[in-house]
């Protein structure tokens, strides 16, 4: 059983998965706030390798992508920081990418290096399964998971789709839109999760416009994940001692209890 | 080259260039498209209104004309100039606009988004819905936003939205970005009216079938005016929509070599160019794996390039396609070089080319000068060159 399956297997509360721009305002941040979310009770961190064309992501994370790129951060400087990580950390770790950097690094080659330096699984929002199957050759023969993702406007077909092609679990995009903190959700949801729900059993985890516990909680009845990204680096521009992450993370914690 | 005629394959892939690598919101929406421009296609009163509609609306079709003051300064090839430049709103981007309002139209779509680089597709864009009635957004490079200000003041006159986007280079790269998460968001009630033979499945071949009336047209015209076919055709590329639209008639006929044209801005050696198929490398952007300029670690590089229209640092798949079987053959002017072309055809023919078009003017003159008398070139006017003249002015050092 991978890392990540393992997580959903205990089953013992709902699955808190934080995403976090690697090198975002510093690799040094990066280094210690992702022992600061495992110690915080998050079960699954997101670590995002900066692109120059987040295209899937809102202000925000275009923002913190922009500034990491400035300062140099590559796709091997992000397999490095996973592999300092590792050593301090037992929780899953998950790319989250674009096609392109993977594509330039070369399938092959990325893959077998996430895997050595610990990295759990890949989640490539500009990659649907169609044109992921070159990428899946490397993911199974490496033990990665794959995490695909589904949205609000997919068709049935899809649904079924993205399913049996994901694993570790799959990505439930809330609301057609980017990512960024949001104060609503959509109330079409629970109809969203459910209607996946039929088609799987595989762990289902919502992302997108989540940035409060309220909002935490109401998934949490619904979905076994989920996943908190543009809020948290919010709050690292609003604090930099990560008092305000650890605090925000413990209160989303205590709601998916 | 019979076999290009059935190229892209059902998944968007002119052999291993193109694709649909986007968010999975807009996956459907790309399946819808695709269904209804299929349906488009074979129904014949869609092709009747676009035909109409670019004989009275637009202005088709355009003039083949013998350059002939243009072909003696060269001294050698016969040049013919296909002219864009006299379509309603100066360029060629409204064959395609027209085609996608119509299908947006069709697909009861009242909302329409763009990108726009150098102005002249958001023109294009914005012409079409004040004619058709539908709503119209145009996302444009901040930077572009200034050096355009002229386009982007039309744009407003026509009844459009124009939205500067500040992200990233500024420039035409991310005016796509916004403009795709404008779709994602509002997938439900848009339709993304994109530019060029870029972007994921179904656009590439999509906007190709609508510009290639440019070739259509010009296959005709050269055959009736010469009784043959060229022996070079030669087009701007940035996006490539443009040298798709004369290419693409003319890809059966082996004889005819293409050249596209980019543009090496300061100079390719310099890195500050918006060549992708002669300095690039394979990569995937905005949807379409095709030739890209990047960096080491699969960053997407900035372009310059003193045509806003050509500073894109991707190409159309089916570009990189025809590189890759030898079709094509793909060059960069500079920009230096360009302006100089620009100037030789204002005083050579009394026609002011854009500064895009004025990239395939450099290098046509270069080759003809080459070439024996009987030799005939065809070069696309992509557009007007109106558009320039702020920029033409500070390049040439005038005070007006």
């Amino acid at each position: 059983m991978s890392r990540i399956a393992s997580v959903f297997a205990q089953k013992k509360h709902t699955a808190l998965i934080p995403y976090i721009t690697v090198g975002y305002p510093s690799i040094e941040t990066t280094l210690k706030i992702v022992p600061l979310l495992a110690s915080s009770g998050c079960d699954i961190v997101e670590l995002g390798v900066p692109f120059s064309d987040p295209l899937a992501d809102g202000a925000t994370i275009q923002r913190a992508s922009y500034e990491a790129l400035r300062q140099g951060v590559t796709p091997k400087v992000c397999l490095e920081v996973a592999q300092e990580l590792r050593r301090q950390v037992e929780i899953p770790l998950v790319f989250m990418t674009y096609y392109n950097p993977v594509l330039k690094f070369g399938l092959e080659q990325f893959c077998s290096k996430c895997t050595e330096v610990g990295v759990d699984g890949l989640i490539i929002p500009d990659l649907p399964p169609e044109e992921g199957q070159e990428l899946e050759q490397s993911t199974k023969k490496h033990g990665l998971d794959i995490i695909y993702l589904l949205s609000p406007a997919s068709t049935e077909e899809r649904i079924s789709l993205v399913t049996s092609r994901s694993s570790g679990f799959i990505y439930l995009v809330s609301l057609t839109g980017v990512t960024g903190a949001r104060a609503k959700l959509p109330q079409e949801l629970e109809g969203f999760v459910a209607r996946v729900r039929e088609r799987t059993e595989k762990p289902l985890c919502v992302g997108f416009g989540v940035s409060t516990p309220e909002q935490a909680r109401r998934i949490a009845n619904v979905a076994d994940g989920v996943i908190v990204g543009s809020r948290i680096i919010q709050l690292l521009d609003e604090d930099k001692s990560l008092k305000n992450v650890r605090f925000f993370t413990k209160s989303l914690r205590e709601a998916l209890l | 080259m019979r076999e290009d005629k059935q190229l892209p394959d059902s998944h968007g892939y002119f052999e291993q260039f193109g694709g649909k690598f986007v968010p999975e919101t807009l996956m459907p929406a790309l399946g819808e498209l695709e269904e209804a421009y299929q349906e488009a296609k074979r129904d014949s009163s869609f092709w009747v209104e676009f035909h109409s509609l670019s004989r009275d609306y637009t202005g088709r079709p355009t003039p083949l004309y013998f350059a002939e003051r243009l072909t003696k300064y060269c001294g050698g090839a016969q040049i013919f100039i296909k002219r864009e430049d006299l379509l309603h709103t100066g360029a060629h981007k409204i064959n395609n606009a027209l085609g996608q309002g119509l299908l947006a139209r069709r697909m009861k779509k009242r909302r329409i988004i763009a990108e726009t680089g150098a102005g002249q597709h958001g023109v294009a864009t914005a012409t079409i819905c004040a004619k058709l009635g539908l709503d119209c957004i145009v996302y444009m490079g901040e930077e572009d936003v200034q050096r355009q200000a002229l386009n982007v003041f039309r744009m407003k006159l026509l009844g459009a939205e124009v939205r500067p986007v500040s992200s990233g280079t500024r420039t035409l790269k991310d005016a796509i970005n916004e403009a795709i998460r404008d779709w994602v968001t509002n997938v439900r009630n848009t339709y993304y009216l994109l530019g060029s033979v870029v972007g994921p499945h179904p656009y590439p071949v999509m906007v190709r079938d609508f510009q290639s009336i440019i070739g259509k047209e010009a296959r005709e015209q050269i055959l009736t005016q010469c009784g043959r076919l060229p022996d070079y055709i030669i087009a701007c590329v940035g996006g490539g929509s443009n040298s798709i639209g004369i290419f693409h008639p003319f890809v059966n006929d082996k004889d005819v070599k293409f050249i596209g044209v980019e543009a090496a801005g300061k100079g390719i050696r310099t890195g500050k160019h918006a060549a992708s198929l002669v300095a690039g490398t394979v990569g995937v952007l905005h949807g379409t794996k095709s030739y890209v300029l990047q960096d080491d670690a699969g960053q997407i590089l900035g372009t310059r390039s003193i045509s806003a229209g050509l500073d894109y640092p991707g190409v159309g798949p089916e570009h990189s396609y025809y590189k890759s079987t030898g079709r094509a053959t793909y060059v960069a002017v500079d920009d230096k070089e360009a302006l100089k072309a620009f100037q030789l055809l204002c005083q050579a023919e009394g026609i002011v080319p854009a500064l895009e078009p004025a990239h395939a003017i450099s290098y046509a003159v270069k080759i003809a000068s080459s070439l024996d008398k009987e030799q005939i070139i065809v070069v696309n006017l992509s557009g007007h060159g109106d558009k320039d003249m702020d920029i033409i002015v500070k390049a040439l050092g005038v005070k007006l």
